[in-house]
């Protein structure tokens, strides 16, 4: 196929999926535990808002290893689900839970950041008008924090599209299957494929930098209406 | 008639809060008056329900809203909240926000029945029902907020300050408006402030506060007629308060 290898185009659509199904997973989850934290008043937060960070901190090749004592085959969970025929490893689900981990404490930070911004005299006005923690949560809360939702997002999904370690670590470096932008680049660079590198390369930069012209437009675009 | 018997410690950064209130009300309007961080505010969020107290109880009418063993949240509450910025939600319009307590999930979708149509046009905002809030003047604000407050049906009204978002002169007038208002209203009304005017118009009880205690003046109107202005009135009243506290 000239100039673009079908092979590439799989790999930009495998980390395109990829980041995009982690990013989804992990934004629901982030609300989730940005939601119950910033209520409960007893230590288990402070723990708790310390593990949801860690994946930011710890090396994506540890977060790998972790993630292979949890879902490997003779993991924890994996010994599990292997009995009932799911194998996550070596597999492009498997790439998701890595992703998923990877990117969930900067969607979980700016998830949380963003709703504390969120004036607290709205949160009680909606609770003496009769709305359940539910509703103030999503029809007031949420409505009002989610510029900052949406540039974590983008982050998370940057990330995503650049994970390397965890991903490689779980889901091996299979081309076609398991092999996504980032690791198809470090590919073609270890054969000297030197032309291929450069390609995915290019691929790589351009679908960045459009997706953060993107955000950047739906932001002031949304700004300006509001 | 309102019982209110509160204890609560707050322990901020720098000192220790403490407030500790017991009074009743029995009038259609009380005031509670005093210096900012007296826990005037506080004493409005636990009647809301928004605060759980250390201790105490509430009791509005017949209904215990609180005590030892019952706490009933905000939600179920029945008490209409102005909050001293009138708290409109900045996404939602005008109609939006009135029809809050009675429309859908989203709120994004209200129905506008005589009821809406109704309470918009009480206020005379009828025309405005399609704006947002950043686009509404301080007095449209607090009329929204008033609106919305009443669209739920409370059995008792708090306003916190209803007036310090506004300039003088706009204050003097939507004074005026409230205190009729009030006149129209079934339910009782409690006014936060510490500008001896508002003292003026609106006080039939009035509940004075200082450093995380309150006192009930019931005989205010008698004093009052011994003093020039309000605030003179209410400035001995502060002094002589110390007195029985120290007793």
């Amino acid at each position: 196929m000239g100039v673009l290898d079908i092979s590439v185009l799989g790999a930009l659509g495998l980390s395109l999926r990829v980041a995009g199904l982690a990013t989804l997973i992990s934004c629901v989850a982030a609300m989730f535990m940005a939601w119950l934290l910033a209520r409960k008043k007893s230590p288990l937060p402070t723990f708790l808002d310390a593990a949801c960070t860690l994946p930011l901190v710890l090396p994506p090749t540890v977060l790998g290893y972790y993630l292979i004592l949890l879902v490997g085959r003779r993991g924890l969970i994996g010994k599990w689900l292997n009995d009932v025929g799911i194998t996550l490893i070596f597999s492009w689900q498997g790439a998701v839970i890595a992703a998923t981990i990877v990117v969930f404490p900067l969607l979980y930070k700016s998830v949380r950041a963003a709703l504390e911004q969120v004036n607290p005299h709205l949160e009680n006005a909606a609770r003496t008008l009769g709305a359940s923690e539910w509703r103030v949560f999503v029809s007031i809360s949420l409505p009002l924090a989610w510029k900052g939702i949406f540039a974590g997002l983008i982050l998370a999904f940057a990330r995503g599209m650049g994970e390397f370690g965890a991903t490689l670590m779980i889901a091996g470096n299979i081309p076609g299957k398991t092999q996504t932008l980032a690791l198809a680049i470090y590919d073609a660079f270890q054969a000297g494929n030197d032309l291929l590198a450069a390609q995915l390369v290019t691929l790589t930069s351009c679908v960045c930098v459009f997706l953060l012209m993107a955000a950047e437009a739906f932001t002031t675009q949304k700004g300006r209406n509001s | 008639m309102i019982n209110v018997r509160l204890r609560k410690i707050f322990r901020t950064n720098d000192a220790p809060f403490s407030l500790d209130v017991d009074f009743s009300i029995r009038g259609k309007t009380a005031v509670l008056f005093g210096p900012s961080g007296s826990g005037k505010s506080l004493t409005l969020h636990c009647l809301a329900g928004l605060v759980r107290p250390d201790g105490g109880s509430i009791r509005l009418k017949e209904r215990i809203l609180y005590d030892n063993t019952v706490f009933i949240p905000a939600r179920h509450r029945r008490i209409g909240y102005m909050f001293q910025d009138y708290a409109l939600f900045p996404h939602l319009n005008v109609l939006q926000n009135v029809a809050y307590a009675r429309s859908g999930f989203f709120a994004r979708h209200p129905r506008r029945d005589d009821r809406e149509t109704a309470m918009l046009e009480r206020f005379g905002i009828g025309h405005l029902s399609r704006r947002m809030p950043g686009q509404l003047s301080g007095g449209q604000r607090q009329r929204v907020a008033l609106a919305r407050a009443l669209n739920a049906d409370p059995e008792l009204l708090l306003l916190d300050e209803p007036f310090s978002a506004l300039d003088t002169l706009l204050r003097e007038r939507l004074r005026r408006e409230l205190r009729d208002l009030f006149a129209t209203l079934t339910i009782p009304v409690i006014i936060i402030t510490h500008d001896p005017e508002d003292v003026d118009i609106f006080a039939a009880d009035i509940i004075l506060y200082g450093a995380g205690n309150a006192r009930p003046v019931p005989d205010y109107q008698e004093i009052r007629a011994g003093f020039a202005s309000a605030g003179d009135c209410l400035r001995r009243l502060q002094e002589t308060a110390v007195m029985p506290e120290s007793s």
